[in-house]
């Protein structure tokens, strides 16, 4: 059904759409992707964005490299190689591994991210360069591509590369294969004094509160945000007096609508959901392949909580009314967005 | 308080058997008794010099008189065993561990000489799940509680050296809880595992490993010997290696095994006498287990003079493990073969620009296969 939409709307627009450009650049500031998306009549110009990016992206990466390029990668992937297999590179005690974070798990993602979901973010100079951040964000999609593309954003886009250190459901570190690779990405467990450890030694730590309820609403409730857990991010972000940082994601919704639930077979699974998708289970691993919509994250001004006395992640109270303001803050930010949006899949 | 007549148990073993050495080296000590149930090794009895061998069954109410007659001051119940199969099955081995500190509890309890305890936990009992933070305090509650076996033992002892200070409040009691132990002369099951030509590992998990240096642990357990430090301590070194990457470091080959195959193969290992881990020890190899040792740092004052990898590295240099499959060697010579490939090209022009080096040529290459044993 969201396919539908597409066809009428791409030929009635007509615009010259340039093909996805392997590197964007973020938009910073607030240049005329800020303002396009801020006002509700912006309208015809939506596709303005994507030609000036076109334009400015760089064409010259694809250009086949000369012999020395080649070998210089060739000497690279030797070393990496070497490294990988003597076993020389730093984990820190979470688990985490830069080496193969950088080399392996980033660049694996970058084609989604960049090709498939043609990501731009907004906001960027609100994420500060260095020293511990919480950075809260909606959650949605099924699975959890949302946060996949957000730890992307945050390497890629951001004047100086930060390395997103997420916070996740024991599910993920329960799970053969998903469990070692989500620590090595450098992700642990959402619990507070991971979170609390992290956030004191100045890490970026990224948390999608709304959990299941959030990832596996149907695509009925889009864009209706859940409850945000039980505030305990806005507890780890008052003890350690850092900023929280609201992000708000539009596009993953549409990557798989889920239309219904299999409970049974979820239970069967030990899983918090089944998914039935337009094309999951119908179309078998075919269903897996997300639907290419177009995707907009913006992180929003940064809410300091180093304001507050000591002892205040202790009062139920306060940490209520900050996690209350935290989600109308993005709630807001996805209406407006959403309003400055003409289709999920051409944005 | 110095101590003055100081009381060792599982002297037999490798840890209370060089802490009974340390002990005797020091002058300012009158007398260091070692106990076990059997006599300790010929080279090591030789190292433990001026210690005192007694051979006593702490499960006995004899070490109560050992205690009395010799006016023993301090007690360093350092025999926790993990090993069943050394232990003589797991029955036994928990008969040890449990009933023995019990006994040696009850000894000290109505001893009026005794004036400073020291027991040596383990990190298990922590256990190890997916639901655990990242790193233990020595304060954190264990989300899966360890079942059975080495680790509930400890549990177990724990639980009696706590109430044995409730009831002995005047009584310092220091409980140190060690991570695993590794060294170029460590006999634990790790280094044996880690001996192995094929390391078998659990398929879909990569555990996160912290060790310490035998060489910390006994500098550990002397000083709780030498001070009055009570308290609970969580002791391992800083860092974390990723069991994949001790497997590399070591030179082994890992070997992935579907999980619910590993009891199985745990049983044949045990059984061949080439490792001696028990099930519960197996399911550290899933999730790993870091602990935070801030505590160590700051109230008991002792900073690991090696990190995990540095004590790894200490245990491959000395025991000369080499590499099964050089790996180095093949690397670079596929790094060469491609670089010629691309010489080779045709269009590339030939005289293709040098890189600053030809591909690596490792210094003095190891053979390729050498046995490890």
């Amino acid at each position: 059904m969201g396919e539908a939409e597409v066809i009428p709307l791409r030929g009635a627009g007509g615009r010259p759409r340039p093909r996805p450009t392997p590197r964007r650049r973020s938009v910073t500031g607030p240049p005329p992707g800020v303002a396009d998306h801020g006002t509700v009549t912006d309208g015809a110009d939506g596709g303005m964005v994507d030609a000036g990016q076109g334009a400015g992206a760089p064409s010259s990466e694809l250009v086949p490299a000369g012999p020395s390029e080649l070998e210089s990668a060739v000497g690279e992937v030797a070393d990496f190689l070497r490294r990988r297999l003597g076993g020389r590179y730093p984990v820190d005690e979470f688990g985490f591994d830069p080496d193969l974070n950088e080399h392996v798990i980033l660049p694996v993602l970058r084609p989604l991210y960049e090709r498939w979901f043609r990501v731009e973010t907004i906001g960027v100079e609100n994420v500060p360069a260095e020293g511990g951040a919480l950075l809260v964000a909606n959650h949605s999609g099924t699975l959890p591509l949302d946060a996949l593309m957000t730890v992307v954003a945050t390497h890629d886009d951001l004047p100086t590369p930060r390395n997103l250190r997420m916070l996740a459901a024991d599910l993920v570190f329960g799970m053969p294969g998903f469990g070692a690779v989500a620590r090595k990405a450098g992700h642990t467990l959402a619990c507070n004094p991971d979170a609390e450890k992290l956030l004191g030694a100045g890490e970026l730590v990224g948390v999608w509160p709304e959990g299941f309820k959030g990832i596996g609403k149907a695509y009925a409730d889009r864009y209706k945000l859940q409850r945000f857990g039980r505030g305990g991010f806005v507890s780890a972000a008052l003890r350690t007096g850092v900023p929280i940082i609201p992000c708000s994601i539009v596009g993953a919704e549409e990557i798989y609508p889920k239309i219904g639930d299999l409970g049974p077979i979820a239970r069967l699974l030990g899983v918090p959901y089944f998914p039935i998708t337009p094309t999951w289970p119908l179309l078998g691993p075919l269903g897996l392949v997300p639907l290419p919509s177009k995707w907009y994250i913006e992180f929003g001004e940064p809410i300091r909580t180093d304001e507050f006395e000591p002892g205040s992640a202790d009062d139920p109270m306060l940490v209520f009314n900050l996690t209350d303001q935290v989600r109308e803050n993005i709630q807001q930010t996805l209406y407006r967005l959403l309003s400055g949006r003409r289709n999920a899949f051409l944005g | 308080m110095a101590p003055s007549v100081v009381l060792v148990t599982g002297v037999a073993g490798q840890l209370g058997g060089e802490l009974a050495a340390r002990l005797a080296a020091d002058t300012s000590i009158d007398r260091v008794l070692g106990v076990d149930t059997t006599p300790p090794p010929r080279d090591l009895r030789r190292r433990m010099g001026r210690a005192e061998f007694v051979r006593v069954d702490i499960r006995n109410p004899l070490i109560g008189k050992v205690i009395s007659t010799a006016k023993v001051d301090t007690v360093v119940h350092a025999s926790l065993s993990g090993h069943p199969s050394a232990s003589g099955g797991r029955s036994m081995m928990m008969e040890m561990n449990v009933i023995g500190t019990m006994q040696l509890l009850a000894a000290c309890q109505k001893s009026d000489t005794v004036g400073r305890l020291v027991v040596r936990s383990t990190t298990s009992v922590y256990g190890a799940s997916p639901r655990d933070p990242a790193t233990f305090t020595e304060t954190t509650e264990p989300k899966a509680l360890p079942p059975g076996g080495y680790a509930k033992d400890a549990v177990e002892i724990e639980g009696y050296v706590r109430s044995f200070s409730r009831r002995r409040p005047d009584i310092p009691v220091t409980t140190l809880r060690f991570v695993n132990f590794i060294g170029p002369r460590a006999d634990t099951a790790f280094a044996h595992y880690f001996s192995l030509p094929v390391v078998p590992v659990v398929l879909g998990y990569d555990a996160r490993v912290q060790l310490l240096h035998t060489e910390d642990a006994l500098a550990v357990l002397e000083r709780a010997t030498m001070h009055d430090l009570p308290g609970v301590f969580n002791v391992g070194a800083d860092g974390v290696l990723m069991l994949s990457q001790a497997v590399r470091r070591a030179g082994r080959v890992a070997l992935p095994i579907p999980e619910p195959l590993v009891p199985w193969v745990g049983r044949i290992t045990r059984r061949a006498r080439l490792v001696d881990f028990s099930p519960e020890q197996m399911r550290l190899l899933n999730y790993g287990r870091v602990v935070d040792t801030t505590k160590l740092k700051t109230e008991f004052g002792f900073e690991p003079r090696w990190t995990t990898v540095q004590a790894f590295d200490d245990f491959v240099a000395g025991r000369a493990l080499r590499p099964v499959i050089d790996t180095d060697r093949y690397l670079g010579a596929a790094e060469s073969l491609a670089l010629s490939a691309l010489h080779a090209l045709p269009g590339r022009g030939a005289p293709a620009p040098e890189r600053p080096e030809p591909p690596q040529i490792e210094g003095p290459t190891p053979p390729a296969l050498t046995p490890v044993r």
